[in-house]
């Protein structure tokens, strides 16, 4: 083994050292018979980003409820691998064990509780602690120093808030349980363009001043790479491919699936189909 | 033109004839509506939180009350009688959650309505063999709680008040006072709303819905010993109370399924409604119709407002 490769195994160690959630090959069946995830491994660094991309139906929403243990109410069950959070093997905590060792997850579609005003939504989020109203009041400031806008809402029902109102008040109200790592599903479903925009970068700054781990499930692969540090796409319930989210951006099969830009000539719909099953047979 | 007469005009005239009777009916028709305001309660409360229509309230009526005149027949004070009984209600709220529900989460709702049922016949079948089937006299005095009655002269004449009606509505004020501050200012109130709203974001925010459930089914077995002991006062008590659950039915429809201020003023609309209904056009068709002319009204709600007086707005944004 020549010194330079011995160097770079090391720092790969390093990296790998401390991951602060990693899942290594686990399967998931719904009913006993769908086969929805086949064998997803990956992990997130103690206070990284890492977005996990794909199609719909790929497995990314499945995967997030996997760790944060919410398949169980959807008759979903893993039923191979391990998920390992903080050196813990995870799979048989309840939501709300996860919840209180610091892993919270913000599920798709927002679920803003939207007969509870958007203060009282922020509050839920505390359910799990016991620090005392002193904290819980400090972390509500908190709250509303990212999201001004949800300071200003603070008395209406969630239910008659904005789209992106709801989106924050569902970030605000993870942020509440005093996270380590949140698992983050598809935050700029339906959203504007500029709200997405607001909302990754205030994910960036609760990234770096929090030190709160994002694992980041989103359609939109554009912006989930510029935010993120590391990707992982996933097709058909497998990892198909994992790198550096400059690398991805940069990769020109990503470039074609799932960024809608071209690498080099057109090619004809035709041409992109066989690619695509050739490729799905190597992997 | 008679039939008219008495159905338009009579009533009216007697009730303006007769002023103290006519109070006397409402004051009757106020203390059922109370009654049925309480049983609606324990149903809201359950559904509100679960999803699930409870058809075991009534027997949990039933049940309550057995057991506090059955562990008082034991020879226990009446005090710590009404304090078991209240375990026994918190005991039975665990066993219906860890045994039941909590297998099925997700599950249709037909599927959880007919568990109800099941338990319904369990907690007769259960009841019958611990406490036996013959009826019981309800503790009343014991329990420290009014008898008696007092005579008021209003509008040249008498209005009687029962004091044990007196201290049923005063009871029923505190319970739904007590409910209603839990529900809208404690952490656990908080949580309850926000699995009403949404099960699977309750769980995501940490939320374990077993302990909610558990909770609502004793704040709803605590309720069921209320009632159980208010009509207990009235009558006696027996397995035949268990069909005043039925009696709930209507007030929910009437008041909205997921709502408390809903279940007390359909409470109370039902109950009035039907003593002046019984007294005054009860006569034109023979009598007898205190026991259907709840589910008339409600049938008529039904298809002018299907969501009852205070059912929850439904949000929707478009």
């Amino acid at each position: 083994m020549s010194a330079v490769e011995t160097v770079a195994d090391e720092t790969a160690a390093q990296v790998a050292q401390d991951p602060i959630l990693s899942v290594n090959n686990i399967e998931v069946i719904y009913d006993h018979v769908i086969l929805v995830l086949k064998g997803v491994s990956l992990t997130v660094p103690e206070g990284g980003i890492v977005a996990l991309l794909g199609a719909n139906g790929a497995g990314k929403t499945t995967t997030l409820k996997a760790v944060s243990n919410l398949l169980g109410a959807e008759r979903g069950d893993v039923t191979k691998g391990s998920i390992i959070f903080k050196g813990e093997e995870v799979q048989s905590l309840s939501p709300n064990d996860l919840v209180r060792r610091g892993c919270i997850q913000v599920m798709e579609g927002r679920h803003c509780f939207g007969h509870l005003t958007v203060e009282e939504n922020l509050l839920t989020g505390a359910y799990t602690r016991r620090d005392g109203w002193g904290a819980i009041q400090t972390d509500l400031e908190m709250v509303y120093t990212y999201f001004p806008r949800l300071k200003e809402r603070r008395s209406s029902l969630a239910g008659y808030t904005s789209g992106g109102e709801q989106q924050m008040c569902a970030i605000g109200r993870a942020l509440m349980s005093k996270p380590t790592m949140i698992l983050l599903d598809e935050p700029s479903m339906g959203l504007a363009p500029q709200l997405v925009e607001e909302i990754f970068e205030i994910v960036k700054r609760l990234n770096e001043n929090e030190r709160v781990s994002f694992l980041l499930a989103e359609q939109n692969t554009n912006m989930a790479l510029k935010y993120a540090r590391y990707g992982y796409i996933l097709e058909n319930g497998r990892v198909v491919m994992d790198g550096e989210a400059s690398d991805l951006r940069e990769n020109e099969d990503v470039k074609e699936f799932y960024l809608g830009v071209g690498g080099g000539e057109r090619r004809s719909f035709r041409d992109v189909k066989s690619y695509r099953r050739r490729k799905r047979w190597l992997s | 033109m008679e039939f008219l007469y008495n159905l338009l005009i009579d009533p009216f005239v007697q009730m303006v004839e007769l002023p103290d009777f006519f109070l006397q009916v409402l004051w009757e028709g106020f203390v059922s509506g109370v009654l049925y305001a309480l049983i609606a309660l324990g149903f809201v409360l359950i559904f509100k939180a679960s999803g699930v229509f409870n058809f075991a309230q009534g027997i949990m009526v039933v049940f309550a009350a057995l057991s506090l005149v059955g562990l008082y027949a034991l020879g226990m004070p009446a005090y710590i009688a009404l304090i078991a009984t209240i375990a026994i209600m918190g005991i039975l709220a665990v066993a219906v959650q860890k045994t039941i529900f909590h297998h099925l989460v997700n599950q249709p709702d037909i599927i959880l309505l007919m568990a109800t049922i099941g338990l319904t016949y369990f907690l007769i079948g259960f009841g019958e063999f611990v406490f036996g089937g013959d009826p019981k006299v309800m503790i009343t005095e014991e329990l420290g709680l009014p008898t008696g009655s007092t005579a008021f002269d209003v509008l040249g004449g008498l209005v009687i008040l029962q004091h044990i009606d007196i201290a049923a509505a005063v009871i029923a004020i505190i319970m739904v006072t007590a409910l209603a501050i839990f529900f809208n200012k404690t952490r656990i109130g908080r949580a309850l709303r926000a699995v009403a709203d949404d099960h699977q974001a309750a769980l995501s925010v940490g939320i374990s819905l077993d302990q909610i459930w558990i909770i609502v089914w004793f704040a709803a077995g605590i309720v069921a010993l209320a009632t159980g002991i208010m009509w207990g006062a009235r009558s006696d008590v027996s397995f035949a109370l268990e069909i005043i659950a039925f009696k709930a039915l209507p007030v929910l429809i009437l008041g909205g399924f997921t709502s408390i201020p809903g279940a007390i003023v359909g409470g109370l609309i039902i109950g009035i409604g039907e003593k002046i209904g019984e007294i005054y056009w009860g006569p034109l068709v023979g009598g007898g119709i205190e026991s259907w002319l709840a589910y008339v009204i409600a049938l008529i709600f039904l298809l002018f407002r299907p969501q009852g007086l205070f059912g929850e707005k439904i949000i929707e944004r478009v």
